[in-house]
């Protein structure tokens, strides 16, 4: 069961990606597109290559073959520089959150402003670090050290330090992984709010239904590498296919 | 003839530190420079490991006097102790003793930190913000390694004399201006330059195992203790094989 999404406006477009690591195919023609303000989830079992594909889009690791189309610009045969400026524009959230541990919340949060030159005065950073942290209900936190806050708290700081750039897109690796039902959640409805509030498209990996459930406008399933099956949460819900039904009992 | 397993390994190992090496050099002298970066890290490579060095050091002289002492004595040559304890600290124990306590505490903690840096995939965040990693992060501890342990030998050096001073006190008395003439009488140019020369090669070997173990660290936390692990054993062998190719080198330029 394969549907097109309507793609009025693609801000992602993924074509025929391949990605092999050994005799392993962990992507094998695997193509979807990402409208602006959409949300779409890819859903797919653990190890089925949901992290490679969000990797190969934010260039973290090199395709075989296909193609990556982001804002316009085709991400693989960018050079250093310019994909630099392209990630400026791509924020990306870590399964691991990924933050620096010898640094606290402010200076996580100030670190790509400053490794992306990033032309803003220090009151401008010092505003932007506190509305960030604003948005994700941690203003408290501003001093403390990763080492000092709760996963959920760590989640969230992940997510101001990669909305501290004001990207178009957003890729989230797991967001809800690791979390209790009750801070998933509110993980969950973060993702939906950040999307109202900085206009973001996002990618999601996921395979918490709760998760998908709340904040998929479309959803994609990787089965076997490919793009097996597309469409909203109740279509797929609804499928006959055991294949997609699996992730839905 | 067929490669044995062991010999592919060490061969491959050698192979992507070689590369890792060559890396080093391309992005050190490239922009952009990380200078804050760099102070930080000596800072925390150099300063931090003071109190520790100092310690080994004032240890190292004051035994090696006091073992000294009997066996000189027997032959009757006690006043050339100062000029013995001098020597031998300033041309080798000094500098490999400082190196080995160094990989110990700046190896393992670099190829722990990194390591762990890894696998919680903050070097990818790094990466992600606009930053080269491995300039942020290797060059910069490498450099810092490199700059900071000739330091540390020298004033290793300086409290081994003085401890050395002190176990010559303990049996007789010589005052500190005697021994102190005795020590500088007996070394040379030619026993400084070489031994200040290695000691830079001791901490970019030291730094670049740390970095390269740490950097291409896997397996999670159990991988991050092996990097630590095997920072300081292969740190520590490089170490001696550097002091070996020293030797050879003053020897072979009759430098000795």
């Amino acid at each position: 069961m394969v549907q097109t999404a309507e793609n009025n406006n693609p801000v992602i477009t993924i074509t025929n990606l391949c990605k092999a690591f050994g005799k392993n195919r962990v992507l094998d023609n695997f193509s979807i597109t990402l409208d602006q303000k959409e949300n779409v989830v890819v859903l797919g079992r653990s190890g089925s290559g949901k992290s490679v594909l969000i990797k190969c889009i934010i260039g973290l690791l090199a395709p075989d073959s296909g193609s990556i189309n982001v804002l316009g610009e085709e991400i693989l045969t960018m050079d250093h520089d310019t994909l630099d400026k392209m990630r400026v524009r791509i924020g990306f959230l870590f399964q691991s959150n990924a933050l620096y541990d010898s640094m606290t919340v402010r200076q996580n949060l100030e670190f790509p402003m400053r490794r992306h030159w990033i032309e803003i005065s220090q009151k401008e950073a010092e505003d932007r670090v506190k509305e960030v942290l604003e948005n994700v209900g941690l203003a408290h936190t501003i001093d403390m050290m990763p080492s000092e806050l709760s996963g959920g708290m760590q989640k969230r700081i992940a997510l101001a330090r990669t909305l501290i750039l004001k990207p178009d897109i957003i890729l989230y690796d797991e967001p809800t992984a690791g979390l209790d039902p009750v801070t998933g959640k509110e993980i969950s409805n973060l993702i939906k709010q950040v999307r109202e509030t900085y206009n973001t498209s996002s990618i999601i990996i996921s395979h918490d239904m709760k998760c998908v459930k709340a904040t998929a406008d479309r959803i994609g399933v990787l089965i076997n590498g490919q793009c097996y099956a597309q469409g909203s949460y109740a279509d797929l819900a609804a499928s006959n296919d055991k294949n997609v039904n699996q992730f839905f009992e | 003839m067929e490669i044995p397993k062991a010999g592919k390994v060490f061969l491959t190992e050698a192979g992507a530190l070689s590369r890792f090496t060559g890396w080093f050099f391309h992005e050190a002298f490239r922009p952009r420079y990380e200078w804050r970066e760099f102070i930080r890290q000596c800072f925390m490579i150099g300063f931090k490991s003071l109190p520790l060095v100092a310690l080994t050091g004032f240890i190292m002289g004051l035994v090696l006097t006091m073992q000294l002492r009997p066996t000189l004595v027997d032959y009757g040559v006690e006043a050339r102790i100062p000029a013995m304890v001098a020597l031998s600290i300033v041309r080798e124990i000094g500098p490999v003793i400082t190196a080995l306590i160094f990989a110990g505490k700046i190896g393992s903690g670099i190829g722990a930190e990194l390591g762990s840096m890894r696998v919680t995939e903050q070097i990818d965040a790094m990466e992600v913000s606009g930053t080269n990693p491995y300039k942020y992060l290797v060059v910069t501890r490498v450099a810092a390694a490199t700059v900071m342990l000739p330091l540390l030998v020298i004033m290793s050096d300086a409290i081994s004399l003085y401890g050395g001073y002190l176990g010559v006190n303990i049996s007789a008395i010589t005052s500190f201006d005697l021994y102190i003439t005795q020590v500088f009488d007996t070394l040379h140019f030619s026993d400084l330059l070489p031994a200040f020369i290695k000691t830079f090669f001791f901490g970019f070997a030291v730094g670049l195992v740390g970095c390269y173990k740490g950097y291409n660290s896997s397996k999670g936390t159990e991988g991050v203790g092996r990097s630590a692990n095997s920072a300081v054993v292969l740190s520590s062998l490089a170490v001696f094989i550097i002091d070996l190719l020293a030797v050879q080198i003053t020897d072979i330029l009759g430098i000795n």
